[in-house]
Parts: C-alpha cells; sequence; structure tokens
C-alpha cells in the first residue's frame, strides 16, 4: 500500500506511532519519519493511524492496485 | 442559441473530447491529472516523464531513505483515483511547438494537445567541474536513483563524507550521516547554514546545532576542487581558504535547476527562476501576454503573489506542488469567472538532528525577526519575520503547533512584532535584524525564491568560488 503524510499539516501528535509504531517513528520531539510504502498486510493498522491523527495528515492510496495506470 | 449557452457547450465538448497532455510524472504532474479527471475531464489524458518511475514523493528521499530504513522504491505515492491516462515514462519532452500544439519528444514522437500542463520541476545543480564531478563517491541528491546510489555508499561506511552547501538537503544529508554516525564536514560559502532560507540569526542557531552533534561546519569557504585517486576515486577537497578535506564521499546540495531548456524557441515566460504563469497557473509568453492553453505548476511555476507586493515567487514546496496542481486543472477545464487562483501561504518543513524546522510565509521578503515563543537554548522556539511593521513569516523549531496562529496573522498582513499568543514567552522579544545575505552574495540558494518581474534574472546564481 501506499501512504504520504502532509508534514505541513503534520504537528506531531504522535497517534500515528502508538498506533503502527513500525510504520510511523518520530525523530525527536516532532519531526515524524515513516515508511511510505508499507506492506499490504499493514493496512488496518496504518488506516487506524490515519483515522487517529488529529490533523488528519496522512492520505492513504485509494486504489486497491486494479488501475495503477503506470507501466511498471 | 445565446453567446453564454455557446460557451457552455464549448466546455462541455472539451471536457468530453478534449487532449490535455501533462509534461512532468511527479508530484504536481500526478495531482493535476487526478484533479482533471475529479473536474470531469473525460477525454484523453497523456502523462511524460523522463524519469521511467511512476510518480513518487521527493521529500523522503534525504531522510528515512538515505538512513537505510526505506528502499529507494518504496516511496511511490499513493493514488487517490483511476486516470485512464497514457503514461509516456522514461523519455523527456524536447520540444514545444504552439503553433501547432505539439509536444516534442526525445524519441522523436510528436504529442498533440489542446492543453498542455507543464510540471517538469527541477534538477539538481552538479558539481560545475565535469571532470571532478565524474569521479566515484560524488553524488547530488534529487532523484529516487541519486537516493539509492547516495545510501549505497553510506551504507559503505565511508572514512567523512564532504557535503558541499549547507542549505536543507545539505543539512538533512549531513544529519543522516551523524545518525550513522559517520564523520561529516559541511562547508557552505554563506555566514551559517540555511542562511539564504532563514537569514543569519536562525542560521547561527542551526550552526550550533550542527556542531554539537558533531559535525565539522565550516562556513564561509567554498569548495576549490575534488582530488581523485589513480582508481578515480575522490579522497580529497580543497577548500578556498587553503585547507584540505579527506572524504571518500561527496554530495553536491548547490540548489536546483528548473528544467525550462525543452520549452526553448516556445515562445513562453521560460528562463533561469522557472516558467512565468499568472496566479491562476496560465503560462505568459515572452511578452507578458497570458496563453489560453498553457498551464504550469509546481517547482518550475513563478507566479505573482497577492501577499509579497505581487512579486513573481517560486517555490520549491510539496503543498506548492499539490496545490498548484489542483488550481491549474481547475482553471484548464474551466472559462472566466470560474478560474480560481492558486492562492497559498508557502510553508515547508525539514526534520534535522532530532528538530522539527518549519516555516510559514516567504521569510527572506523580511529584514527583521523576533523570538515570541519558547527558547532559543532549547531549540523550541518560533520566530516572527516583520518588513515595514508587518509580519511576512514564521519558523518554528520543534513548536510547529503554533504556526496556524502566524499563518493567519501574514495572511492578514497583521502588524510586526506580533502579539505572541503563548504562554512561554522568551525574556527578550525584540526585533533585530534577519540578516539575510545581500542579493549576489553567493551561498545555497533558498528553496523559495521572490524573482523580481525579470523572468531570466540570475542575480542568486551559483558560481563556486575562485572559477
Amino acid at each position: 500500500m501506499r501512504i504520504v503524510v502532509d508534514l505541513n499539516r503534520c504537528q506531531g501528535y504522535a497517534q500515528c506511532v502508538y498506533l503502527a509504531h513500525e510504520i510511523f517513528k518520530l525523530n525527536g520531539a516532532e519531526a515524524l519519519t515513516y515508511e511510505p510504502n508499507p506492506d499490504d498486510a499493514r493496512r488496518l493498522q496504518v488506516e487506524r493511524a490515519a483515522a487517529a491523527c488529529p490533523v488528519q495528515a496522512i492520505m492513504i492510496d485509494r486504489l486497491d492496485g486494479a488501475e495503477r495506470g503506470a507501466p511498471s | 442559441m445565446t453567446m453564454s449557452a455557446t460557451l457552455a457547450e464549448l466546455v462541455r465538448d472539451f471536457k468530453a473530447n478534449g487532449r490535455i497532455v501533462i509534461v512532468g510524472a511527479s508530484l504536481a504532474g500526478l495531482r493535476a491529472a487526478e484533479a482533471l479527471r475529479e473536474e470531469g475531464f473525460s477525454g484523453s489524458l497523456t502523462i511524460i516523464g523522463d524519469e521511467p518511475y511512476e510518480p513518487y514523493d521527493r521529500p523522503p528521499l534525504s531522510k528515512q531513505v538515505l538512513k537505510g530504513w526505506v528502499p529507494a522504491d518504496h516511496t511511490l505515492l499513493p493514488r487517490f483515483r483511476e486516470l485512464d491516462a497514457q503514461w509516456r515514462l522514461g523519455v523527456a519532452a524536447t520540444g514545444l511547438d504552439r503553433a501547432t500544439r505539439q509536444v516534442r519528444l526525445a524519441d522523436g514522437e510528436q504529442v498533440p494537445y489542446h492543453r498542455l500542463l507543464i510540471a517538469t520541476g527541477t534538477r539538481a545543480r552538479q558539481w560545475p567541474n565535469p571532470t571532478e564531478a565524474a569521479l566515484e563517491g560524488v553524488f547530488s541528491l534529487r532523484s529516487r536513483d541519486d537516493a539509492a546510489r547516495l545510501q549505497r555508499a553510506l551504507a559503505e561506511r565511508p572514512s567523512r563524507v564532504l557535503v558541499i552547501g549547507g542549505g536543507f538537503i545539505g543539512s538533512e544529508v549531513a544529519s543522516v550521516c551523524r545518525e550513522l554516525d559517520i564523520p561529516v564536514t559541511v562547508a557552505e560559502r554563506g555566514s551559517a547554514p540555511l542562511v539564504g532560507a532563514l537569514g543569519g540569526v536562525i542560521g547561527e542557531i542551526a550552526a550550533e546545532m550542527q556542531r554539537d552533534h558533531g559535525v565539522d561546519l565550516r562556513c564561509g569557504v567554498g569548495v576549490s576542487s575534488l582530488e581523485g585517486d589513480t582508481r578515480g576515486h575522490v579522497r580529497r577537497a580543497r577548500l578556498s581558504d587553503g585547507t584540505t578535506v579527506e572524504a571518500d564521499v561527496v554530495l553536491a546540495a548547490l540548489g536546483s535547476i528548473r528544467n525550462v531548456e525543452w520549452l526553448e524557441g516556445s515562445g513562453l515566460a521560460a528562463g533561469f527562476w522557472g516558467v512565468g504563469c499568472d496566479a491562476g497557473g496560465r503560462a505568459f509568453d515572452i511578452n507578458g501576454v497570458v496563453t489560453d492553453t498553457v498551464y504550469v505548476a509546481g517547482d518550475v511555476a513563478r507566479a505573482p503573489h497577492v501577499l509579497y507586493e505581487y512579486q513573481f515567487l517560486a517555490m520549491e514546496h510539496w503543498d506548492n506542488a499539490v496545490f498548484g496542481a489542483e488550481v491549474a486543472a481547475h482553471n484548464m477545464v474551466s472559462l472566466e469567472p470560474d478560474y480560481r487562483p492558486h492562492l497559498l501561504l508557502p510553508g515547508f518543513w525539514s526534520g534535522q538532528f532530532g528538530v522539527n524546522i518549519k516555516s510559514v510565509g516567504v521569510p527572506p521578503f523580511g529584514d527583521e525577526i523576533v523570538f515570541t515563543q519558547g527558547s532559543v537554548k532549547e531549540r523550541r522556539f518560533v520566530a516572527a519575520y516583520g518588513r515595514r511593521g508587518r509580519i511576512v513569516a514564521a519558523v518554528s523549531f520543534d513548536h510547529g503547533k503554533w504556526l496556524e496562529y502566524y499563518a493567519r496573522l501574514i495572511e492578514q498582513s497583521a502588524p510586526f512584532p506580533p502579539p505572541p499568543p503563548g504562554w512561554d514567552r522568551p525574556d527578550v522579544m525584540k526585533p533585530v535584524p534577519a540578516e539575510f545575505p545581500a542579493p549576489g552574495v553567493p551561498t545555497a540558494i533558498p528553496d523559495v525564491v521572490l524573482t523580481g518581474h525579470d523572468p531570466s534574472g540570475r542575480s542568486a546564481e551559483f558560481r563556486p568560488r575562485g572559477r
């Protein structure tokens, strides 16, 4: 799966880190880093993290791979 | 049929049967394509990109990818809707003929369009001496391939990394080196890291931060030459102050070059700072007349900004690519009076040395700075930038939650110094000069630039010392 975090919007509340610490990590007090293309097995965990984000900064792929369009 | 009914019919017909070509398959190109479909455009859509990859996100490349946590091919951007587009990846656009409305590709093909979106972005400025740049171990960092190569070099634990240029990319890479416990030297020609983007007062704080983390930071010096061993691997650099640095990895972090060369002869207002366009993304021709068929978005666009005296603003910012693309896409399938402006308050972030640096507004537009919240000593603070008694920007170190407050003040052109909102006020709240380098003083080129009114103004062009 694919995600992107709008880091302009992110304010370091770290709810995502609590819910999916393999995917989201804080570097220091506020700087978020993350795995942009996590394994599909993590989808539920990542969706929960996205739902819990107080500023809704985590955006998740809305295509399930059927039509990504671009040739690989 | 009335005139307005005819126009409405034209828009409907274009949305159903038009041909739109997007040149550039990165963040802006992808978001524009999605927005076009969102707007109901069901005609032919072609996306052209010079890299062989589908759109990926670049900010992770200088951070989690270099650290070795995330593979370089794991930064593909999420897709929000089906595009039904023709993708031409791995083939660069090499020319534009506006008379026949065709884009020329590197493989000789001509792609016709009714509306064109230019989203070709920027590329990394390479080390200017081609022989030295070709040495093994000399890198630049912009693309996914660049990041993969540099990551491999760092994983081999070089004895020392030399970073040339203390802008955001250079500073982020230096930070990763220290996290990996690799010795690193940063050579910055200005007085401090980040000085072009945030001024000398904040630059001094960034310098202390780098030195506290063990960076060998050298300011006010340029790199005169790079030297390799007999096998053609870089081994040392000679600096303008006569010293040498032994390093087996060198990163040239010299800022970016806008990808406009393919537009030569097109008659568009394309130059050093990008392609001039109106605030709705419609490209200007070289006479300053707005075009009806060519649009611009992302890093390569420069448009007048209402908050900054209508100066043409060029922004290499993530949300400028996203929102600029959405606005351009909307306007491509709309008619007056439905045009939308791209009225973005600029903003960026940079994670380095465990600190989250964020900014809103255009700091280099200011000439004064005042610390309004937090503590510089603890590197948790907000500072506001002012010009002629008005607030024009703010920067935060690990205090990002407060930036929205300042963003609202900036949007209203509120008085400077602003009233601080928080309880954690610094002892001294007195505006001081922000200490931006004078135009023409060599330093890393900041990633947001007020480019004046001349499409090819080159006053801040990087010129290595001693050449």
